[in-house]
Formats: C-alpha cells, structure tokens, sequence
C-alpha cells in the first residue's frame, strides 16, 4: 500500500511501495542483462575487419557512383512511369476490394458476427501479414515477370491494410445518425448510404492518399524481384557495378517519394 | 392510406439484455393532434418508449398499434413504410453533420424514393418544392447550401424538424428537442414544434427534462418512473406531490412556482 501511517498517527503517501519499488529495480536489471548479452552474441559473429574497412569502401563505392550519370535519364523515364502506374493503379484496385471486406468486417455493419466476420478478418490479416515484396516474388512465379505482377503484389498488400483501417472507421461512427436516417423509413441501402458513408469519407480519403503514398515507395523495389518498374533498372546497374547508374536512380527515387508526399498531403489537407 | 393519427400502447415492455426492465406493461392512449410531454428522471424509460414506438428499439412484449395498423407485428417492408408516418426528433440534432442542410431535410424522403434515386439526390421536384417550403417555415431558407456542421444548436434542431416533417408523417416522436440548447432558443424550439403539430393536426409525444417547459406548451403530461406511468393528466393540475412521485423527494417549489410567474 503506497499510504501507511507515520508514528505519529499522520497518513504518509509515496508512488510505491517497497516491494513494488524493488520489483520495478528488478525488471530494470533484467532488461539491461538481456540487452548486454545479445550485444555479446552480435559481436561475436560479426566480423570486425570488415566493419573497420567499412568507411574507405564506402568512400570508395562513392567516389565511383559520383557523378551520376545524367545521360542514363532517358531510360529511365519509361520505367518510372510504370511505377507510377503499379502504385496508383495497385491502389485503386485495392480500395475496390478493400472497401466491401471492410463493411463485412465492422461489428456494426456486418451481416453476421458469427460467419461472415471472422472470413473478412483472415483476409485482412493474410493480405496484411503478407509484405508486397514476397507477394511480388510469387506473382512473378505464377503470372510471370513484368508490371501486372508488381500491379497485383501492391493491390494484394493495400487490401488488408486499407480494409483494417476503414473497419475502425465504420466501427467509430456516430450512431445517432445512423438511428435518424433509419427512423425515417430508408432501406438498409440507404442508410448506408446517408448514415455511414459521410461519417467515413475523410477516413476513406486519408487512407487512400496514406496508401499510395506508401505504395510509391514499395513500386520502386518490387523490380528487384522482376515485377516491373525502376526497380528492375536498379537490380541490371548494380549488378554491372554501374555506381553511376545507381546513383541517379537513387536520385530519381527520392525525387518521386518527395513529390508523392506532397501530393498527399495537399489531398489530405484539402479533404479534411 | 391515411390512418388517423391515434396511438395505442398496450402492456408495452421492454427489458434489455443487462436486465434492465426499461418499460413495465406501459397502456398509453394519445388522441388524433394531441401533443404530450413524457417527464421523468434519467434512466425512467422515456428514451426506450418512444424508441419502441418507431421500433429503433425492438419491444419485449405488448403491442404497439398507430390507427388500425399494428406496428409490433410488421415484417421489415412494412415497417420501414409504418416508419414513414412517424417523424422522429432528436436530442442533439442527429443530422447527417457532413451532408448539406438541403440533402439532410430531404433525406426524410428516402422512405418514398428508390435507392439510385436518393444516392444520385435526384429527389422528385414535388418533394424538392416542399423542401423549400419547409426551409421556409422554419426560417433556413436562405442556409440550404451550407453544410449541417457550420450551422448553431437551435438552427441545426430547425433542420431536424423539417427533416421529421418532409415525412408528412402523423405522428412525431421527439427526444429530448431542447436538451443541449440555452433557455431562449429552447422555447423558441418548443414553440415551432407545437405550432406546427397544430397547424398539421399532428399528435406527438415530447420527451423532456425542463418540466416548467413542458407546462408552459403541451396539452397533456406523463410522468414516467422506472418504466411505468406515475402520473398522467394536464398541466396545470400537477402539483409539488405529483413532481415527488414521478422524481422522488426534493423541494420542488421554486419549479413550480417558476410555471406561474411565466404563465401570468
């Protein structure tokens, strides 16, 4: 108890008391004991001659990459373009799935907690546990290499995450609008139509915006695996040690990441 | 199909899934164009009876009828056609906050139009006419375009009155209209609900707190305590007693006393 009584019959109150205090001691010590003995492990297999050469081949590898090389521009152009294409279309082609999984999945539109629900949470969490690299890896597998499967690696990742927050968006909504449409005679349709989606559409946008915004991101390394874009363009330079290349791609990949952050936040910042 | 306006309550209960017995075989009689006010403390049943009335919420057992019709034993179809005629106001407005103040008064016609109708707002010109008037009625005329949320508490509870009205419904059912507004705008509030129930021949039932508010507006008062009827008859006939037995016991003179020196 963190009140007791003094000698002199006054209460005394402190935070904790001793054996909560020693408890928390306790803890404190055992985290830095585990923390020190995995800094041992990595050490121990790490091999240090190449940490310490680590500075001179990265100045190394620097020096070769600069400048870039501007000329390789001009190939570049059509592979950016298509990633562009996968991570706007991937996203658009989620939000159409994403958005009726997420009615089925919200406790209070569902049509049944009992079947249907359950079967809307496994999609969002398999397409969510699921990073849009390894999907890109088996898309290129099944369908093989090329902007589709990049296209559908990004849709298939967007859909559990898009879905899982629209669900807390439908979960959180005002339900005294929804009682007003329904009191007023609407079919089910209708009051969805009037007395949820309104409540949700910034949540939609913001998620939507947040989503491809990302998705520009994941597009640029999905080539790596062969799924189309600059990605690819990116595997072929390093893999001939062209450093000028890859610098310039590097380049062109910030630029595009730096210009979707604006965009997004200007759509959000006009919607909300 | 007009059925006249005349309610029916019979042994109407509910006891929700906590346990709770919200309502205790409730009989209720309101005439064609009689507005009622239903007093009682928080928690008494009030919210829960007109709710089964509309069937937002779903009655244990007893009947509801309005004319002939009886509304407790009605498939989905037809309650959602039943639902038409009983326009339903609420506490703290209820609009749709981000549809204008126009698709909110229309949206008291989804029960006439098809879905792809109401979803494209392509609503009849008849019914867009009357949205006007009712704007009119109602003094917005002129806010048809600005969206519910930029709108004040007593001009946004407007907007819900036109909402229930554009139903032609006739029957209102009002959940506490005034609770979140101040004492002028409140009156005001009361004053245009009762106005228009007489103009329209409407009857309705008043949920409300302010029980000198209730007096000054309604023809008939029911108390309500622990879901059954503690005292029902006019206005002026309730004294400090009747208040002890709907509330329980306080000094209740100054409310009372309040009801004489507005009514002189």
């Amino acid at each position: 108890m963190p009140v007791s009584t003094l000698t002199d019959g006054r209460k005394a109150w402190q935070l904790r008391d001793r054996k909560a205090q020693l408890t928390r001691w306790f803890a404190y010590f055992a985290a830095v004991a585990v923390f020190m003995w995995c800094w041992k492990k990595i050490s121990d297999s790490t091999t240090w001659f190449f940490v310490w050469d680590a500075p001179r081949i990265a100045s190394d590898i620097g020096s070769r990459a600069f400048p870039p090389r501007w000329s390789y521009m001009e190939k570049l152009w059509e592979p950016l373009w298509d990633t562009l294409n996968m991570a706007t279309l991937g996203t658009l082609l989620a939000l159409v799935f994403a958005v009726p999984i997420a009615f089925l999945a919200a406790r209070n539109t569902t049509p049944s907690a009992v079947f249907v629900r359950p079967v809307a949470l496994l999609i969002i969490v398999s397409s969510r546990s699921i990073n849009s690299l390894i999907w890109a890896l088996l898309l290129v597998a099944i369908i093989g290499p090329g902007v589709l499967a990049g296209l559908l690696a990004i849709a298939l990742r967007s859909i559990g995450f898009c879905a899982k927050l629209l669900y807390e968006a439908i979960e959180e909504i005002d339900h005294k609008q929804v009682e007003a449409v329904t009191a007023t005679g609407a079919n089910p349709l209708q009051v969805m139509a009037y007395g949820i989606v309104p409540q949700i559409m910034p949540a939609f946008a913001g998620v939507a915006v947040f989503r491809w915004d990302i998705n520009i991101r994941e597009s640029t390394v999905l080539g790596l695996v062969g799924a189309g874009g600059i990605g690819v363009q990116m595997q072929a330079s390093l893999n001939t040690l062209a450093w000028p290349q890859v610098a310039l791609i590097l380049l062109v990949i910030l630029l595009a990441v730096i210009v979707s952050e604006w965009v997004s936040a200007k759509v959000r910042g006009a919607i909300i | 199909m007009y059925w006249g306006a005349m309610l029916r309550l019979e042994k109407l209960t509910k006891v929700y899934r906590t346990g709770d017995r919200a309502l205790d075989a409730v009989d209720l009689e309101v005439p064609n164009g009689q507005v009622v006010a239903l007093i009682g403390p928080s928690g008494a049943g009030k919210s829960t009876l007109i709710r089964c009335i509309n069937r937002l919420v779903e009655p244990s057992s007893g009947k509801v009828f309005i004319g002939d019709e009886e509304i407790t034993s009605l498939g989905a179809g037809a309650l959602r056609r039943a639902r038409r005629r009983m326009g339903m106001i609420f506490q703290e407005y209820a609009l749709v906050e981000r549809l204008t103040v126009m698709e909110n008064v229309l949206s008291g016609r989804l029960g006439y139009v098809g879905f792809w109708r109401s979803f494209f707002r392509k609503y009849p010109q008849s019914d867009v006419d009357e949205a006007f008037r009712l704007l009119d009625r109602v003094g917005l005329v002129e806010m048809a375009d600005k969206r519910a949320d930029e709108l004040s508490g007593g001009q946004r509870q407007r907007v819900g009155i036109a909402r229930a009205l554009i139903q032609n419904p006739a029957l209102l059912l009002v959940d506490e209209p005034t609770a979140s507004l101040d004492p002028k705008t409140s009156r005001q509030i009361m004053r245009l609900i009762c106005e228009l129930c007489e103009e329209r021949g409407l009857a309705a039932i008043i949920n409300i707190h302010d029980v000198a508010l209730a007096q000054m507006f309604v023809q008939r008062v029911i108390g309500l305590n622990k879901g059954a009827i503690a005292f029902d008859g006019a206005p002026d006939s309730m004294t400090e007693d009747t208040l002890t037995m709907i509330y329980g016991e306080e000094d209740w003179k100054a409310t009372i006393a309040k009801v004489e020196d507005e009514a002189a």
